[in-house]
């Protein structure tokens, strides 16, 4: 593709069979004059696991982030273009962010964990829910789900911070589904991790997928054939001077791998397996 | 509706979850409130610099900024009942026992820096100096005046030179940690490329640390200054006061600060004023070097 | 002469040679004397507590203990104690800490949690820096002529109907407890706002990011996540600005009162250990000058306490975060 062609280029919309939680339509994300993604058609299905890869600075990071309005925290971050869940355009004017973030949970590049005991860590947001339940019963079931129950129910009262990095990993991903959040985005939460770690948690995220639909941001294209249902691929484009993302292709993992329709895809795999 | 519905159904069909801002629920309020509050609470604090600054410039200004200025910087203080008068030799008084100060306390200082940043950062010594230093940095600054007395006052009687030696006391820490500080700021790749064309620790030191250093380390040492030309306490009882210009070190002396806690409680206006004047002149010599500290502080471009 | 091992080998045209030994000795003298300005800083605090201590020893075998639970300084008939300067020290203290500690993390929060922008806040850091740079003597002034007749007519009023209430009990007819507190939480506020910015800097963005993403409101962010990772690093503010309050002179001296006495009420004048040694010493006979030392030595002692579990609570936080990040 030529550079002219390549600063124009419009990905074919991508339509899902089956539901969609989160319809995502970007025209532009601009950080202050800086252009940073464009024209990217993004569906985020019910019950799948939607991974994101592409060349690094190609905004597949920023797409994520702007489905719970995370990009928010940056002063001078700037969406046009449409987020959709469940009828309602999460940018529109009274949409509150705040409550955007407790439906749509995410989890981070870097283990992250609060400084307080364990138990608090998974506790956290079902306390700022104010859940009336049994909490004991919920951070167990979390911690459970998220395959570290085993490892620190002696010791739930240790610091969040004492585990180990794939075990604190674990550890905000069981704070993140606790709450039974609608839909959980992972930024690439296996970049800190070892093989071991890695793995297991990659286990984690397909048994994730029967209650929660996931987007994935990986910069490990084996880890998308290997747990990705759907990949989007994005590109970045430098003819204008700028280096502004884009999608270029976006399907069944199966197919964007064995079959991509985009020349740049085809490139882009190729190079990454070879 | 404000809680995520919790029911651990696995198969549970999402409602449609409603999204837009409460501003009348708790959450919104509380969080409101609160920002509100902390609004208030940063221009309210603040309120008693402007109201200083004000009364500065308005009482303190009249006669600085007005006909008699050479006057009040020069001239003696007035007795009792007397019109007139002015600062001159507390200003003197002032200027000289920083000087002092300044002329002990940044040496050691620096050379101690040298020691515990650069020649044994992590021994015994150097572990325990840092330590008392920072302890030091809460040293009553009256208790470096009782100290002095102690030891030069009973022998030798008041004098400029007791004053001096009170605030190099109180220098001391301030110069030691700032110019440690500056030292290791200096990246350790300069260092290493001097010490690989052979240097000896010595030249590395003069040669690379300190020239590079510099500018953090006058910061430290400004701002030490800033703060030994407004201390009084370390000078009450080792200066002392005095109400003519000083004519040797050995003698009482006149500062600044002395002459305003002297002066504000007197009952004659002529005197107050005078007070609220030096304060001014104080606090311009105060500010002068803390402008100073801050443009070496300015990382060059 | 050192003797330079390379001498006979490789290029015979080479510029380089040894360190000659004027260098060599430059370097060991340079070394010992930066060694030897080290120790002096030992020396310096050992040296302080010494001469305080020996000055003080005198009055220690005169008074002893009764020194401490004391209450009154009769010079004429050598009858002293410091219960009620050992009182006004810690209530003026920590009426400075209520406040000033309030208003220093309310102005940490404010620099620190994006509600202003950068260059505002920097702004405005230099103004909080001012207010610690303006002279306590300055201070002094200004509570005589402008914070002492502003808060009097509310302090009238206060008394003159919740005089039952033991801080309102009395009048406020100049210097008093009230305003000399408020002055010295002016005073210790930019030590306790430094401080603490400085704990919640250290806190990694990726903590702050987890917050939001759990969906917390900014403030549900500060009080329930900030906070708490701050909170060592917070307690060594204010104990460090609690530190700085004892041993602060000249505004207090002013503004206090200097009478030897013992009240809860904010309006009653009182008097702290280092007033009492900014306004007796200078006309002090020798047998007052031992009482004044012996003074001095329970202002040192307590003042170094302070300080040294406050240092000790910031290193901790120090190493928390270092060995954590």
């Amino acid at each position: 593709m030529t550079m002219a062609a390549e600063a124009n280029f419009v990905a074919d919309p991508f339509t899902p069979e089956g539901d969609t939680v989160i319809d995502c339509k970007v025209d532009k994300i601009f950080y202050g004059d800086f252009l940073a993604v464009r024209d990217s058609v993004v569906p985020i299905e019910k019950n799948k696991i939607t991974a994101f890869i592409g060349p690094s600075g190609c905004g597949k990071s920023t797409v994520l982030r702007s489905l719970n309005r995370m990009n928010d925290l940056i002063n001078v971050f700037r969406f046009e273009g449409s987020v959709m869940y469940h009828g309602q355009d999460i940018y529109a004017k009274k949409v509150d962010p705040v409550v955007v973030r407790r439906y749509i949970g995410m989890v981070f590049q870097q283990p992250n964990p609060f400084s307080m005991s364990i138990f608090d860590n998974v506790a956290f947001g079902l306390r700022l829910n104010k859940y009336k339940g049994d909490l004991e019963e919920k951070v167990q079931k979390a911690l459970e789900r998220a395959a570290l129950w085993n490892e620190v129910k002696d010791k739930l009262k240790n610091s969040g911070l004492s585990l180990s990095g794939g075990q604190q990993q674990r550890l905000c991903i069981a704070r993140a589904i606790a709450t039974e959040p609608d839909v959980l985005l992972m930024d690439e939460p296996c970049s800190a991790l070892d093989p071991i770690a890695t793995r297991q948690v990659e286990e984690l995220m397909l048994d994730l997928r029967s209650r929660f639909s996931v987007a994935l941001v990986t910069h490990n294209m084996q880890q998308a054939t290997r747990v990705g249902d759907t990949t989007a691929f994005f590109s970045v484009d430098i003819s204008k001077g700028g280096r502004t993302g884009y999608l270029v292709e976006m399907g069944p993992t199966a197919q964007v791998f064995d079959d991509p329709q985009q020349q740049l895809t085809k490139d882009y795999v190729a190079g990454e397996f070879s | 509706m404000s809680n995520i519905d919790l029911v651990a159904s696995s198969d549970m069909e999402f409602t449609r979850p409603n999204l837009e801002r409460q501003l009348l629920e708790g959450r919104a309020i509380k969080n409101n409130v609160l920002t509100i509050l902390t609004w208030g609470t940063a221009i309210l604090a603040s309120v008693p610099l402007l109201s200083v600054m004000y009364m500065l410039l308005v009482r303190g200004g009249t006669r600085l900024f007005g006909a008699d200025f050479a006057e009040v910087l020069t001239a003696l203080p007035p007795a009792g009942f007397e019109m007139g008068g002015g600062i001159g030799p507390a200003i003197v008084g002032t200027l000289l026992m920083v000087a002092i100060a300044s002329a002990i306390s940044v040496p050691f200082g620096i050379l101690a820096a040298i020691y515990l940043a650069m020649l044994e950062p992590k021994g015994k010594l150097a572990t325990t100096a840092r330590f008392l230093a920072k302890v030091l940095t809460g040293f009553p600054s009256i208790l470096a005046g009782v100290f002095v007395y102690a030891v030069l006052v009973i022998s030798f009687g008041y004098s400029a030179l007791a004053g001096g030696v009170a605030l190099a006391v109180l220098m001391l820490p301030t110069v030691v940690l700032a110019a440690e500080e500056a030292i290791k700021q200096v990246p350790q790749r300069m260092k290493d490329a001097a010490y690989g064309i052979g240097c000896t620790r010595t030249q590395v030191i003069w040669k690379v640390v300190l020239p590079t250093g510099l500018p953090g380390i006058l910061t430290g040492v400004m701002l030490a200054i800033a703060g030994a030309a407004g201390e009084s306490a370390p000078l009450l009882f080792t200066a002392l006061f005095s109400n003519y210009f000083i004519s040797e070190l050995m003698e009482p002396t006149a500062s600044l600060s002395i002459l305003i806690y002297n002066f504000s409680g007197m009952p004659f206006e002529n005197q107050i004023e005078l007070a609220w004047t030096a304060s001014l002149v104080l606090v311009l010599i105060v500010l002068v070097f803390n402008i100073l500290a801050r443009l070496f502080g300015q990382p060059k471009v | 002469m050192a003797i330079n091992p390379f001498a006979n080998s490789g290029n015979s045209g080479s510029i380089t040679r040894p360190p000659s030994s004027a260098e060599r000795a430059t370097d060991s003298i340079f070394r010992a004397v930066a060694y030897v300005c080290a120790l002096l800083i030992i020396v310096l605090v050992a040296f302080i507590l010494w001469e305080i201590g020996k000055k003080a020893v005198p009055a220690m075998a005169d008074h002893g203990l009764g020194f401490w639970v004391g209450t009154t300084w009769d010079t004429n008939n050598g009858v002293f104690g410091v219960l009620p300067e050992i009182w006004g020290t810690l209530y003026s203290s920590l009426l400075a800490l209520l406040v000033g500690g309030v208003f220093g993390i309310a102005i940490a929060i404010f620099l620190t949690q994006d509600f202003i922008h950068d260059r505002v806040a920097s702004t405005f850091r230099t103004i909080v820096e001012l207010l610690a740079a303006i002279p306590s003597v300055v201070y002094g002034l200004w509570g005589i002529y402008v914070l002492i007749p502003m808060i009097r007519p509310g302090a009238e009023w206060l008394h003159a109907h919740f005089s039952w209430f033991p801080l309102f009990g009395s009048d406020l007819s100049g210097p008093g407890m009230a305003p000399a507190a408020l002055v010295l939480a002016i005073m210790i506020l930019p030590t306790v706002a430094a401080i603490s910015v400085d704990a919640f800097r250290r806190i990694p963005y990726k903590v702050k990011e987890a917050a939001y993403g759990m969906g917390t409101t900014k403030w549900e962010a500060i009080l329930k996540v900030m906070l708490p990772t701050a909170s060592s690093g917070i307690l060594a503010a204010l104990v460090l600005g609690f530190g700085r309050a004892l041993g602060e002179t000249m505004a207090l001296a002013m503004l206090i009162g200097n009478s030897n006495q013992i009240s809860l009420s904010l309006f009653a004048p009182a008097n702290t250990l280092a007033s009492l040694l900014a306004s007796n010493f200078p006309e002090a006979g020798p047998i007052e000058v031992q009482a004044l030392m012996y003074a001095a030595l329970v202002l040192l002692l307590i003042t170094f306490a302070v300080n040294i579990i406050g240092l000790g609570i910031q290193q901790y936080t120090m190493r928390k975060f270092e060995g954590k990040a």
